[in-house]
Parts: structure tokens; C-alpha cells; sequence
């Protein structure tokens, strides 16, 4: 028994919060989790306490002799990141992206949900219509997003001349401009995140009870104050796996910056991402790189953590 | 179930209603469509102002050039190789990841034991380590070993990002048999192992084809692991090769179009395959276990 050292009474509100009340099987659990824990290990954990070695050093891969750890040098990676302005500029750039896209996303997800809630015609293909940016890799989003925002031959800009709003020598510099460029690829980091969002809060709303809202309705109850004070409420575990998923592939957003902006020009939408890749792939400073990939790492496992913790807080008990 | 307003407004707010869903998802959708549309389409329309909206021809020069066809172009895209790379590095892991994500999965779902929510948050948040980050030291390691340029060593670095969400489905889909089958088939006399392997497991079909093209998409689409872990055609799969592509032919849009039409076509067909499915693992999380 797991919890045989509790008092008797923690033992039954133990047993009560499992509802699935799970078996007992001893060891053939973990022999199920192990090779999945090697993998995780040997792929993920074995290089990420090497890159905080490597992280240590001043190492440069054109220099061998460079992946040497001297105690009182170790810190002076992260030292030079402090005192670098692009380093900061970068964090902010990458703070604000994630937190304009992530609410953005979400609050669209949330309205387009409680509309699709309500959808009588065709709700079978309008979910397969929803799904169409799943189809999209990030690297595909960038790509899109790219040419449909290029000064000259993009579609946005070619539609806004088509209907007389800017002129064909007033082109607007979408991937250029400041706050612009940053605009952009917040419009495209959206798009590719709405998809999942929606589905998992429209699932949410379609699975809460009738009752709730009838017993609102008698009380004279307003559309805005249903959704204020029931389904909002009630649709939290769902908006939190939902947040959660998206928070484990947040830094997928590399792929759309790297191929619209690449960070530029002159470093608009540099992220610490694209940051990473410079100094470490472009310049071989593989020291510098891995102590801010460390600062990527801790930044992630973070944003994960929160949303899981929310999660479990929030989870319905059947 | 969200309750309808009654009385004489209804039927004008659901005509509103149908009509700005549908509004909005086309919009949204419309992307897609203008990227297939320009894949097949003369380059005379792509590139002219004032732009040509609706296409006049269709045409398949895009892939001809591409495929090395168009005797006229001299073949510059590795189409092949990265197909072949792509679908070596997606096929294999996505085969072994699943494998282990399922009993992963299952041991999470069925049975109680000692760190049950550490060890399942610390599987979880070894996914949220951005790729960015892990490929340099994976590159170093990898270089050492001689792994890089190869193929199967980047399947093997898949089959660890994608173990992490295919348990996280698995133990939702597996949470969904009821109990009752599990402990009935004890009863009969089956160990733990052969009523996973010849009960359980074959209700979770469906769950499972599910992981696989979940796993198999990640792996297809992943971008910033290969681009540092793969310098050469020998293991480079779609994504850096759309890249270099845009890098190298920053106007051929056409080309581009083409390339993108390709990478989508298993995604088009999970969307189609396991859009029921994917809604209730992706959801089972909620309930609280």
C-alpha cells in the first residue's frame, strides 16, 4: 500500500480522491514506465546536464581546446548574458510575444468554442474546417504568413490595394515596420494555436450539464451572465489542459520567427530563441549558447508547471 | 449542452449564429486554400500585379520542375531524399515511441504506486524542453558518436519527444475501459500483463492509431532539432529542406506552394481519420484520477 504510514483518515480521503481507485500490481508498473524513462533520460536528461556543463565553459567549436571548466571562470557566461543589451532585448521581445499570443489565443479559442456551441448547420465539417491549421508544420505557418504579409506580392497588401485602402507605392512594410514585424508573428502563432484550443474547449462546453443552465434561465439569467458565471467556471480543467498542451510546444513559435524575420531586421524580433542559434550555430559559441538554452529550459519547464498545477487544482471529480 | 433562447428572436439568432461560424472558419481555413491553389497554378498569375485572384489554368509545372521533369529546369530541390528521410525518421520513431508511450500510458492509468504524479509531470515537462535548446548539446554528443547526418540517430531523438504525449493520450484513452474489465479478467486467471496485452490493449485501437499519427506529425514537422542535428541530404527531412528552399529561391513562391502541398498530405489524412478520437484523449485530462 502506498500510503500505509498516513493516519487511517488521510488513508480514506486517499482512496476517495481515486476514483479510479487503481490496482496495486507492486513492481510491473515501474517495469512498464522504465524503457520510457531510459529514453527520457539518455535523450533529454544526460544532454541537458551536459549543456549545463558545457554551459560552464567559455567552450567555441572551432576552438577544441575551449570545453574547459575553471571554477572561477564558470559563472562568466552568464555573466556576459547580463551585461548584453540583445540578451534582454530578446527576453522582453520573447515575454511579450508569449504573453499577447498565448491570452490571444486563448480568448479567441474561448469565443469561437461557445459559437461553434451553438452552430446547427454542417457541424461535422465545420469542426474539419477548424482542424485546417493542424495541417500546417510552424515552418509551413512562417513560410505562409511570410508571403502573405510581403511588401510587394503579398496577398494582404495586394487585397488592401485591390480595395482602395493604401496605395500601390504606400505598400505597407508588414515584416519590417516596429511594432509591425512583432504583430505579424503573433497573427501567425494564433493561427496555428487555435485549432487545438477550440476543440478541447468546445468538447468542454458540449459535456456540461443542462441543468445548470435551465435552473439559470428560470432566475432570468443573461447570455453573458451564463457564460460569466457557469460555463467560464466550469470549462477551467478544460482551459487548462488546453493551456497546458500548448505550453509544451510553446518554443515551436522558433520556427515561425526563424523563416519570417529570422529576428530582424536589426534585431526587432529577436527572441531567445533565434538568439540561441546565432551564437551558438552562426558563431560556434557553444558556451553561451548552452547557459542561455538553460535559461530557455528553466523559462519552459515553468510555464508547463504552472498550468499543470492549475490543472490538477481544477480537475472534475466524476 | 448550451440552452437556446425561446420565443420569436430564436430562429434569427440561430441564422446569425450558423452564418458567423461559418464566416470565421472560412476565413480562418482560407490560407490553405490560397497555398493548394497556387501550387498548381501558372507562375504568370502568381507573380503579376494587379494580382489575378481566381486562377484561369490549372497546371502541375510546380512538381514536374520539381520532380526534375521540366527538361528546361535543371533539378535543385532534394525532394527525394527528404521524403525519404522524413519517412524513415517519422515511421521509425513513431513505431517505437508508441510502443513505449503506450505501456507508459497504461501503467499510469491502471495501477497505483509509489511517485505515480512525479514521475508523470517529470515524463510531461521533459517534452517542454525547447528543441532550440536541446539540440546543441545533442549535437556535440551526437558528433562524438558519429550520429549526426544520420537518420535513425534523429528517429532516436523523435522516439524521446514523442513518448512524453503519447502517454499523456494513452492514459486518457486506457482511463476510459472501465475498471471492471481489467479486474474481471484477474478473476479468470490473467496475470497483469496478458490482461493488458489481450484485453485492454485491443480496446485501445483506436487511442492507439491515434497516438501513432500524433507522434508520427510531430515527428514530420519538427524543425529546429534536425536543422542542427542533420548538415547534409543524408538525413535532412521537409522541413529544413522548405527552408533552405526559401532561403535559396527567396521568390519562387510557386515552389514553395508545391513543397508545403507535400508536407501536408499525412496531416490531411489524420484529420480525416481521427478527428473523433483525438477529442476525447485530448480531453480525458479533465477528469481527475
Amino acid at each position: 500500500m502506498l500510503a500505509k504510514s498516513k493516519s487511517t483518515s488521510e488513508n480514506d480521503a486517499a482512496k476517495q480522491a481515486d476514483l479510479f481507485n487503481r490496482i496495486d500490481a507492486g513492481p510491473f508498473p515501474f517495469l512498464l514506465i522504465l524503457p520510457s524513462v531510459l529514453v527520457i533520460l539518455l535523450v533529454v536528461a544526460f544532454p541537458l546536464i551536459y549543456s549545463l556543463y558545457v554551459s560552464f565553459t567559455p567552450y567555441e567549436l572551432l576552438r577544441p581546446n575551449s570545453l574547459n571548466f575553471q571554477l572561477a571562470k564558470a559563472l562568466r557566461n552568464y555573466q556576459k548574458l547580463l551585461n548584453d543589451d540583445i540578451f534582454w532585448r530578446s527576453l522582453w521581445n520573447t515575454i511579450v510575444f508569449l504573453a499577447v499570443s498565448v491570452n490571444l489565443s486563448y480568448v479567441i479559442s474561448l469565443a469561437l468554442s461557445q459559437l461553434l456551441a451553438r452552430v446547427t448547420v454542417g457541424q461535422s465539417l465545420l469542426r474539419t474546417l477548424l482542424m485546417v491549421p493542424m495541417m500546417f508544420a510552424p515552418i509551413l505557418v512562417g513560410m505562409q504568413f511570410r508571403w502573405f504579409f510581403n511588401a510587394n506580392v503579398g496577398l494582404v497588401n495586394n487585397f488592401l490595394i485591390s480595395l482602395g485602402l493604401i496605395q500601390v507605392q504606400g505598400q505597407i512594410a508588414w515584416l519590417v515596420d516596429v511594432p509591425l514585424g512583432m504583430i505579424t508573428i503573433i497573427l501567425a502563432s494564433v493561427w496555428m494555436n487555435i485549432p487545438v484550443l477550440t476543440i478541447i474547449l468546445l468538447a468542454g462546453t458540449l459535456s456540461l450539464p443542462t441543468e445548470t443552465f435551465e435552473a439559470a434561465e428560470v432566475d432570468g439569467a443573461s447570455g453573458w451572465q451564463k457564460f460569466r458565471f457557469i460555463t467560464f467556471p466550469l470549462l477551467a480543467p478544460f482551459s487548462y489542459i488546453a493551456l497546458t498542451i500548448m505550453s509544451l510546444d510553446i518554443a515551436r513559435a522558433f520556427d515561425i520567427v526563424r523563416i519570417m524575420t529570422d529576428g530582424g531586421p536589426a534585431r526587432r524580433t529577436e527572441m531567445l530563441w533565434t538568439y540561441i542559434t546565432r551564437l551558438a550555430i552562426e558563431d560556434t559559441k557553444f558556451g553561451l549558447g548552452s547557459a542561455m538554452s538553460w535559461i530557455t529550459v528553466f523559462l519552459s519547464v515553468l510555464f508547463t508547471l504552472y498550468f499543470f498545477r492549475q490543472l490538477v487544482k481544477a480537475r472534475i471529480v466524476r | 449542452m448550451i440552452t437556446r433562447s425561446v420565443g420569436p428572436n430564436r430562429r434569427r439568432n440561430d441564422i446569425i449564429w450558423n452564418a458567423a461560424a461559418w464566416l470565421i472558419l472560412l476565413f480562418l481555413a482560407l490560407p490553405a486554400f490560397w497555398i493548394i491553389m497556387t501550387a498548381f497554378r501558372p507562375n504568370v498569375e502568381i507573380n503579376t500585379f494587379p494580382p489575378v485572384w481566381i486562377p484561369r489554368r490549372l497546371t502541375l509545372e510546380a512538381y514536374a520542375n520539381m520532380f526534375g521533369l521540366n527538361p528546361e529546369v535543371q533539378q535543385r530541390v532534394a525532394v527525394e531524399a527528404y521524403l525519404r528521410n522524413s519517412l524513415l525518421a517519422a515511421g521509425t520513431s513513431t513505431i517505437v515511441a508508441v510502443s513505449l508511450g503506450t505501456l507508459a500510458g497504461y501503467a499510469f492509468a491502471r495501477f497505483r504506486f509509489r511517485f505515480h504524479t512525479t514521475l508523470f509531470l517529470g515524463i510531461m515537462l521533459s517534452r517542454s524542453v525547447p528543441g532550440v535548446a536541446l539540440s546543441l548539446p545533442l549535437f556535440l554528443l551526437f558528433n562524438r558518436a558519429g550520429l549526426t547526418n544520420n537518420v535513425f540517430g534523429l528517429a532516436f531523438v523523435y522516439v524521446a519527444v514523442n513518448i512524453p504525449f503519447t502517454a499523456w493520450l494513452m492514459d486518457g484513452f486506457f482511463r476510459q475501459i472501465p475498471q471492471e474489465l481489467t479486474e474481471s479478467a484477474y478473476i479468470d486467471g490473467c496475470g497483469h500483463w496478458s490482461a493488458f496485452w489481450r484485453i485492454e490493449l485491443p480496446l485501445s485501437l483506436p487511442g492507439l492509431a491515434t497516438a501513432a499519427i500524433f507522434a508520427f506529425l510531430a515527428a514530420w514537422n519538427e524543425f529546429q532539432i534536425v536543422s542542427v542535428l542533420a548538415r547534409n541530404n543524408a538525413a535532412k527531412t521537409f522541413p529544413p529542406g522548405l527552408f533552405a528552399f526559401t532561403e535559396q529561391f527567396t521568390v519562387d513562391w510557386r515552389g514553395m506552394a508545391a513543397m508545403s502541398v507535400i508536407m501536408m498530405v499525412p496531416a490531411v489524412i489524420f484529420v480525416i481519420l481521427v478527428q473523433r478520437n483525438l477529442v476525447s484523449g485530448l480531453t480525458f485530462g479533465a477528469v481527475k484520477g
